[in-house]
């Protein structure tokens, strides 16, 4: 154990503390004993910060199946660090909020905080885990939990499906990432990531590196609300808004950027990890920033931006990583600054997009709505709040003098560096890429003035909302201020962030670049295109704003059918359908049906095998003589057996079973076994009474009216059946590998005292047999009492079962 | 010569229960059927005691005696199931 231990593991210690508190200190709101512990873990991360920065690193293990290689192992560098402080700072900052925003008397608080406390230790664990089983397992937490959270409001509807859906994508991914673990592991025989990225170059050969990449790029674009498994993001908003301000904007969306960002170092500098994730990061830039400029519901729009954002970190990333294919100094700088605007993003938009969704959720709490179309004219009534969300939003949008704008302009920078580049043929792409960052982040402004303007400006309309708006509680305003302070604080200090934060964060990301580059990013860089662009992006945002109303019907003319949405539901739902479906058509209920599959898949897995493998013959069978009367004998076993099955009646079926019994027990007779006759004879007997008795209670045998497509499979498998045990029996009898041990039991006088060897095989060479028959024998007797005695007892009621 | 005897006594005893086995698929009439299960159970005594006797043992007298009991009970049991349609009659019917 070490102090990182007790960082990962207090807060699960604590969350089992949390039921107890909440039942026996009820006076007290519970969000303020559960807000110390990541003020602590804060505080404690923070200690670090200086020997971090300075390039030193921790790794501590606690052994947990080393079996397996699979320990608790927790390593910190710059990129979890920086994760940490995320989860722990913004962590305090939402339980602050929550305290003023969760009723202490309505809500069920104890789940409350243990969904969230579980939450946060899973996060803290992501980020920190070294094994990738550890790192799995953490995955998976933040799922669970993250569900638990979603459906906080259990009594809705809507929470429910939005919990199911995040928990289908996040899940499905969840197991594409251990997929990629697994295939990590058979390739680098590790599980630890510091070993795996040691071996970074040599395995880039490896068969199955490019499986791996992909299946752990599946996982984090699942988990990152990435293009097409961003669907689920927005349907989360059901939480209550501090989970969605936490957990959707700056904790776990981000848990598949640190993935990306980890993995980097192993994958990245490969052409595939390049273009999988540019790519599919600026599909969802833009197709985030498209969708977040329609939506009318705040916390919406929130989540789509949060969805476009993520997609500027993750194509940032992807440029990110070509600064390992390279191998100029000066162009690996130039990408090197990639992953500097990535990470130096990261830490901005968790800032503001933490204020936005904190502030969202005051005007909801004093309002009761979220709708854009019902707000309005709120400035002067929330004064703060509107300031708050002035100073989010234009972070958001990319405007000086907030962390946004100099985040935006180190995009702009290294999408630029791709047109520069010649690597992997990016020449015509390095256009693309550039143009298409420009249009989302226009775009990008023309939201975030609408979270602005509708909600804050125009007419104020009181008879639209359900509540009378004021300005919030002090306590509630606390955290967005704090964020928002953040945001303003980067903006005029960003070097002291960028030395002690991000420096250690690209050493991270980049490990071989580390040293080479100190990072200083200033806000003015002079009149350069990435100005020009940032110019270009506030008037044509602008102007696209003035002119909302002209144009905003323009999305309707999209389909609206053919939506991911709706792809996701309707494929839920055939995937249902068609499983009922193919259900109903095997499992008919019918037994014949099933003993029909049985026997078919016999015939065809053992004949195939008898047929298809030249290992067994007929060669060497050993026949003794045949004499006539058994012939004889055989034929009327024979008879007997086709009178049975050509039967009209069922007494004449039952008379017929009883004379193949005693034909076999004749067989018994001819082959010297006495006992074995003695005892069929006797078992027929029996058999055959219980048959009759049986007979009373049976409706009149009508085979004749069975349909002829029933009887002919019927038939086919049956003869299949017969023919083929036919042909093993025959092939089993020549081919014996070992003689017999029945030679032993030849001295069963000396041995057991007994002149019967069939009875001493019985009763003491293989006693157990014998012992566990009885027992069926008598479990047997007990079940027929026992179903014809409760039978009669239940006799009166109607419902038998 | 006495193996011989004995073996086509074996085939004239497995001919008759051929015969008694047509007569049981044939029918026509249920007591039929029971009459010639009995007529073959008697033959399988018969061709018992007769295998016994080719084989030069003593151990399947014990079967010669089982098969006479249980040929007996099992017509017994048929016929009784013949006439009432129940074999054993419980006392008080409900």
């Amino acid at each position: 154990m070490s102090w990182l231990h007790s960082v990962v593991l207090l807060p699960f210690l604590y969350a089992l503390m949390i039921p107890f508190l909440y039942r026996y200190a009820s006076r007290i709101h519970t969000g303020w004993f559960v807000l110390p512990l990541p003020l602590i873990i804060f505080i404690v991360l923070g200690s670090w910060l200086q020997g971090i920065s300075e390039g030193e690193t921790m790794l501590y293990t606690l052994s947990w199946i080393p079996a397996y290689g699979i320990n608790l192992s927790f390593y910190v560098d710059g990129l979890s660090l920086v994760f940490g402080f995320l989860i722990s700072g913004i962590g305090a900052l939402v339980v602050l909020y929550s305290i003023f925003y969760l009723s202490k008397t309505r809500e069920l608080l104890h789940n409350f905080y243990v969904y969230m406390l579980l939450f946060m230790g899973a996060m803290l664990g992501v980020v920190f885990s070294d094994n990738l089983i550890g790192f799995y397992l953490f995955w998976e937490l933040t799922s669970i939990s993250s569900f638990l959270l979603i459906a906080f409001w259990y009594q809705r509807k809507k929470s429910r499906n939005g919990a199911q859906k995040a928990m289908l994508i996040t899940v499905s991914g969840g197991f594409s990432m251990l997929v990629g673990i697994i295939m990590l592991h058979s390739m680098a025989g590790t599980y630890s990531i510091r070993g795996i990225i040691s071996q970074a170059g040599e395995l880039q050969d490896h068969s199955l590196f490019v499986p791996a990449m992909i299946f752990v790029l599946i996982g984090s674009f699942a988990k990152s609300a990435q293009f097409p498994f961003h669907i689920w993001l927005p349907d989360a908003m059901e939480a209550p808004t501090p989970i969605s301000a936490y957990l959707h904007s700056a904790t776990m969306v981000k848990a598949g950027i640190y993935a990306i960002a980890r993995f980097t170092p192993f994958f990245g500098g490969t052409g595939e990890w390049f273009w999988i994730i540019t790519s599919v990061g600026l599909i969802t830039l833009f197709w985030g920033a498209v969708n977040a400029m329609k939506q009318t519901d705040l916390k919406a729009l929130l989540a789509f931006s949060t969805i476009s954002q993520l997609g500027l970190i993750m194509s940032l990333l992807g440029i990110g990583s070509l600064a390992l294919a390279v191998q100029e100094e000066a162009e690996a700088a130039l990408y090197t600054t990639a992953i500097l605007a990535a990470v130096f993003h990261l830490v901005n938009h968790s800032t503001f997009k933490g204020c936005l969704f904190m502030v969202i959720g005051i005007i909801d709490h004093e309002t009761g709505t979220r709708d854009t179309r019902k707000l309005g004219g709120l400035m002067s009534l929330m004064p703060i709040s509107f300031t708050l969300t002035l100073i989010g939003s234009l972070s958001m949008a990319g405007v000086p003098p907030f962390n946004g704008f100099l985040s935006k302009e180190l995009f702009f920078t290294s999408s630029l560096s791709l047109e520069e580049a010649g690597v992997f043929s990016a020449g015509g792409a390095g256009l693309l890429i550039p143009a298409v960052a420009w249009v989302a982040s226009v775009f990008t402004f023309v939201y975030s003035m609408i979270l602005i303007f509708h909600t804050f400006r125009g007419k104020y309309r009181p008879r639209r909302l359900e509540k009378k708006p004021k300005e919030a509680p002090l306590g509630m305003l606390i955290s967005p201020a704090v964020l928002a302070a953040f945001v303003i604080g980067i903006f005029f200090a960003p070097n002291v962030l960028a030395h002690y934060v991000l420096e250690p964060m690209v050493a991270s990301v980049l490990p071989g670049n580390a040293g080479d580059f100190s990072i200083h990013i200033e806000a003015w860089h002079g009149f350069n295109t990435e100005l020009f662009m940032t110019i270009g992006v506030i008037s044509l945002g602008s102007l696209l704003f003035m002119t909302w109303n002209k144009w905003k019907g323009i999305f309707s003319l999209f389909p609206q059918v053919y939506t991911l949405n709706n792809a996701y539901a309707s494929g839920i739902f055939k995937a249902e359908q068609r499983a009922y479906s193919f259900t109903n058509l095997y499992m008919s209920g019918l037994t014949r049906d099933y003993i029909q599959y049985i026997l078919g898949i016999l015939i065809l897995l053992t004949g195939g095998m008898l047929f298809f493998s030249d290992n067994i013959s007929f060669q060497q069978i050993d026949i003794s003589t045949v004499e006539v009367y058994e012939i004889l004998l055989a034929a009327g076993l024979v008879a007997g057996a086709l009178t049975v099955m050509l039967a009209s009646k069922r007494l004449t079926a039952i008379i017929a079973v009883g004379a193949v019994g005693y034909l076999v027990a004749l067989f018994f007779v001819i082959f010297r076994a006495p006992d074995l006759a003695l005892t069929q004879l006797v078992v027929e007997t029996v058999s055959v009474a219980l048959y009759l008795l049986c007979l009373r209670f049976l409706p009149e045998f009508r085979f004749r009216e069975t349909a002829r497509r029933v009887q002919i499979p019927n038939l086919i498998i049956s003869l299949g059946v017969g023919v083929l045990i036919t042909c093993f029996t025959l092939a089993a009898q020549g081919n014996k590998l070992f003689p017999s041990v029945s030679v032993y039991f030849e001295d069963s006088y000396e041995l057991a005292g007994s002149r019967n060897m069939v009875n001493a095989i019985l009763a003491d060479f293989r006693g157990f047999d014998t012992l566990l028959e009885i027992m069926v024998l008598c479990i047997a007797g007990l079940g027929v009492y026992s179903l014809i005695s409760l039978r009669m007892r239940e006799k009166g009621d109607d419902g038998e079962n | 010569m006495f193996q011989l005897a004995m073996i086509i006594s074996l085939i004239l005893l497995s001919v008759s229960i051929l015969v008694g086995l047509y007569r049981v698929m044939k029918g026509p009439s249920m007591p039929d059927r029971v009459i010639a299960l009995d007529a073959i159970g008697i033959n399988l005594i018969a061709m018992v005691a007769v295998i016994s006797v080719t084989f030069r043992t003593s151990a399947y007298l014990e079967v010669i005696l089982l098969m006479g009991i249980i040929a007996f009970i099992g017509t017994v049991a048929f016929s009784k199931y013949i006439e009432r349609g129940i074999i054993i009659e419980s006392k008080r019917d409900n």
